[in-house]
């Protein structure tokens, strides 16, 4: 077991979700309740990392990365390191592949929200963060949940595009399922498989629990 | 609260790791590096980080940037390449000498003759004529070392096109090596390094290419530019005895 890789992975999945859930609540409501030119554009950009093969979006991303190109070389000028094979740079590597999983099941949530109840709300003297606050998050806190599970468990699972970008350094960029890989080709298959075993065990524990909290919740209402 | 406030701050710790330098090498090293890392942080208590893949691939993976302390390459055209275009300040030193090997599963089908070690080739083009298809295995000839090879030894033996539907290409020649193993190939070209590991001995069997049919593997290390103190004294240890001798039970040669 690699416990060095396993933080990596944790540690990654739990920034990817922090710095995404409240892009994803804040566009999430946005996509959901505003028309706007060019929203299609937009909701197709943002889905985009579902089909996009991710060693395509790595491949972009190791020729942003580098110190020649526009994105890297001003990342290297403002933290004095490059974004290839760092942490930094997975995690940004991260947070463009997930942006479907974060932003979707908000958006959804979003949606189901009558708009009626959010002018009522107004009427009644909220101001529009009270509304969010008080009115909307605790009626979409389900799709923040399941935002919130599958950003997490895809990125514990992301494979193509950190492998390109990250060049697996171990306690920098070698995630669990990197890990796997290497272990495989060490022709260690004990360690391969004891890693693959928690990975599954954490990503259907993750999943177990937002279908769990989604029944409880369907149950009720139909209470 | 407090357990979040912990949380965020383990989040936004830099990453630990720091300081244990990065080596980056050949997957035919696989076992003998690990090896001999394991021998040199016992006798001076530094530890080493070791990363495995294609040479061709740290090549490009060091120009772009990767902060490898110490390369360690399959054949010398790599780190050639790396100091033509001013990534490295020495060309560094030949620590071995590589074989290129037969190798197939253990016990399954009869063992080439070390007269003729493309046998397992032949042997697997007929059977495709008959309708059977058993799979060799090479790694890379694009980026890695020992698939350069592989298919330079095919070539000269005319065997390079017959044996195109029967060939699969591993990554590096650690997963070309698994592929040669696996129940679907006759065998494969790779590393007579991987071959003679202990923890694979038992599952394969090796038959090796005579030299003269291909380029020499001439391997060699490079200390990369930001190179620290530790990085410095493995690549000194590299070439003393006890690292020689380690080298020689993987197959390699010193000399």
């Amino acid at each position: 077991m690699d416990w060095s890789a396993f933080s990596v992975s944790l540690r990654l999945a739990a920034l990817t979700c922090l710095f995404l859930l409240p892009l994803g609540i804040w566009l999430g409501r946005l996509l959901a309740t505003a028309q706007f030119r060019g929203k299609g554009l937009c909701e197709a950009l943002i889905a985009l990392p579902l089909v996009l093969p991710p060693t395509v979006l790595g491949f972009y991303l190791l020729q942003q990365f580098g110190r020649d190109a526009p994105l890297g070389g001003a990342w290297s000028a403002l933290t004095g390191s490059g974004l290839n094979f760092t942490f930094s740079g997975i995690l940004l590597a991260s947070l463009i592949a997930n942006l479907p999983f974060a932003i979707q099941p908000i958006q959804r949530a979003f949606e189901h929200v009558p708009a009626n109840l959010r002018e009522a709300a107004w009427c009644s003297g909220l101001s529009p963060w009270q509304t969010l606050w008080r009115i909307e998050l605790p009626l979409v806190w389900p799709g923040i949940l399941s935002a919130a599970a599958l950003t997490f468990a895809h990125t514990l699972g992301e494979f193509g595009v950190i492998l390109l970008v990250g060049g697996a350094i171990d306690g920098e960029t070698r995630t669990l399922s990197i890990a796997i890989y290497d272990r495989v080709q060490a022709f260690d298959e004990q360690g391969a498989a004891s890693m693959s075993a928690l990975l599954l065990v954490i990503s259907l524990a993750t999943l177990g629990l937002v279908y769990g909290l989604a029944g409880k919740r369907r149950w009720a209402r139909g209470q | 609260m407090r357990a979040l406030l912990l949380l965020c701050c383990w989040l936004l710790s830099a990453p630990v790791m720091a300081g244990a330098p990065i080596v980056a090498a050949a997957s035919s090293l696989q076992f003998a590096l690990e090896a001999a890392a394991a021998q040199f942080t016992q006798q001076t208590g530094h530890a080493l980080r070791l990363n495995f893949g294609s040479s061709g691939n740290f090549r490009r993976q060091i120009a772009q940037g990767a902060p490898f302390e110490l390369f360690l390459s399959a054949d010398e055209g790599f780190v050639q390449a790396l100091y033509d275009e001013g990534h490295v300040d020495n060309t560094g030193v030949m620590y071995a000498r590589g074989r290129l090997a037969w190798v197939q599963p253990a016990g399954r089908y009869s063992l080439p003759d070390e007269q003729a070690p493309l046998a397992g080739v032949q042997e697997a083009i007929a059977a495709l004529e008959e309708g059977q298809r058993l799979r060799i295995a090479i790694a890379s000839p694009e980026h890695a070392s020992y698939g350069m090879v592989a298919r330079e030894v095919l070539q000269k033996a005319g065997l390079w096109e017959s044996s195109e539907a029967l060939r699969v290409q591993g990554e590096n020649v650690s997963q070309a090596m698994q592929f040669a193993l696996s129940g679907e190939a006759r065998g494969g070209l790779v590393a007579y390094s991987l071959a003679v590991a202990p923890a694979l001995v038992g599952r394969s069997e090796a038959v090796l290419i005579p030299e003269a049919w291909h380029t020499p593997l001439r391997q060699r290390m490079v200390l990369m530019p930001q190179a620290g103190e530790v990085a410095h004294e493995f690549y000194a240890w590299l070439q003393q005895t006890d690292a020689k001798e380690i080298f020689q039970t993987y197959g390699f040669s010193t000399d």
